[in-house]
C-alpha cells in the first residue's frame, strides 16, 4: 500500500496522519505535495504523525528532510510523532533522529508548539 | 545448481527499468531470504538494501530506459546469501558519493541509498561492469548457529 495522508487541525497545529509506505514514487510525492500545500496555505506548526507508517526508504527519508527544511524556511516548525521502531532506527543510523523534534504522545507534541 | 565454490543459484532474472520492477525484485528476494532461513529483522534489512540498489539501477543507472534491463542474481552458500544487481547504465564511482553522515550533507534530500545498503548488509561492493554498467554485490552472512 502506498502512503495515505490525512490532514486535521488541533488548535493551531496541523496534524498530518500518514499511513502505509513512504517510498520512491507515489508515497514520497504525496507527502511532498501535502507539505508544500500546507506551507503555501501559511501553516506554521506541522506535526507529522508517522505511527501508521509501515515502511520508509531513502526517498521517504529525503522527503522528511525536505519537508523539515521547507517548513523551516517558511518560518514554521515541523515535528514528528509516533515513530515505529524501524523508522526510529532508520533516523538514528542516518543521524537524523536528533535533527527532528520527535514525540510519542500527540497531546504533548501539540503543546510543545506553544 | 551448485557451483565450484559450493554456492547454489536461487534467482537469476532480468527486470525492466521501472519502479514496478523495484517492488517485484524486492518481493522475489524477500521470498528467497525467508526460504533461506533469515529472521524478520534480517529480511527487512535485506529488503531495504535490495530496494535501494534497485532504485539506483533503474533511476540513476538505466534512467528508466525501456531498452535496458536490470539483471539480478542471488546465490547462497553454507555461510552467505549473495545478491548481485547489474544495470546497463554509464557506471559511477562509489568513492565520489558524498558521505550522508557528514554534517554538511545531513540535510540533503538524496544520497543515502548506498549508505543504507552498507548499513543493512554485511558486505557491499560496487564495481564498474564490462562493457558498461554497474554491478553491486551485497552479502548477508547467516548467523552462526548456537
Amino acid at each position: 500500500m502506498s502512503a495515505k495522508l490525512n490532514t486535521r487541525e488541533v488548535g493551531d497545529v496541523t496534524v498530518v496522519d500518514v499511513s502505509g509506505r513512504i517510498t520512491l514514487g507515489e508515497g514520497s510525492s504525496a507527502m511532498r505535495d501535502t507539505l508544500r500545500d500546507l506551507v503555501a496555505a501559511g501553516k506554521k506548526k506541522v506535526l507529522l504523525n508517522l505511527s501508521d507508517v509501515t515502511y520508509i526508504d531513502s526517498s521517504g527519508i529525503g522527503e522528511l528532510v525536505s519537508g523539515f527544511t521547507t517548513v523551516a524556511n517558511a518560518g514554521g516548525t515541523l515535528k514528528l510523532l509516533g515513530l515505529t521502531k524501524r523508522v526510529k532506527d532508520l533516523l538514528q543510523i542516518t543521524k537524523l533522529y536528533t535533527v527532528f523534534d520527535v514525540h510519542e504522545e500527540e497531546a504533548h507534541a501539540v503543546r510543545s508548539f506553544a | 545448481m551448485a557451483s565450484d565454490t559450493g554456492s547454489i543459484g536461487i534467482l537469476d532474472r532480468d527486470y525492466a527499468s521501472s519502479l514496478e520492477s523495484v517492488d517485484v525484485a524486492e518481493a522475489d528476494i524477500l521470498g528467497a531470504a525467508a526460504e533461506a532461513g533469515f529472521g524478520e529483522d534480517d529480511q527487512h534489512g535485506i529488503g531495504m538494501a535490495v530496494r535501494e540498489c534497485m532504485v539506483n539501477a533503474v533511476v540513476h543507472g538505466n534512467r528508466y530506459n525501456k531498452n535496458k534491463r536490470v539483471h539480478v542474481r542471488v546465490t547462497r552458500s553454507a555461510s552467505e546469501f549473495t545478491i548481485r544487481i547489474l544495470d546497463q547504465g554509464e557506471g559511477f564511482e562509489a568513492e565520489r558519493v558524498p558521505d550522508p553522515l557528514d554534517e554538511t550533507n545531513i540535510l540533503r534530500h538524496s544520497g543515502r541509498g548506498l549508505f543504507l545498503m552498507g548499513a543493512f548488509m554485511d558486505d557491499v561492493k560496487v564495481q564498474k561492469a564490462s562493457p558498461s554498467g554497474t554491478e553491486v554485490t551485497m552479502v548477508k552472512s547467516f548467523a552462526p548457529r548456537g
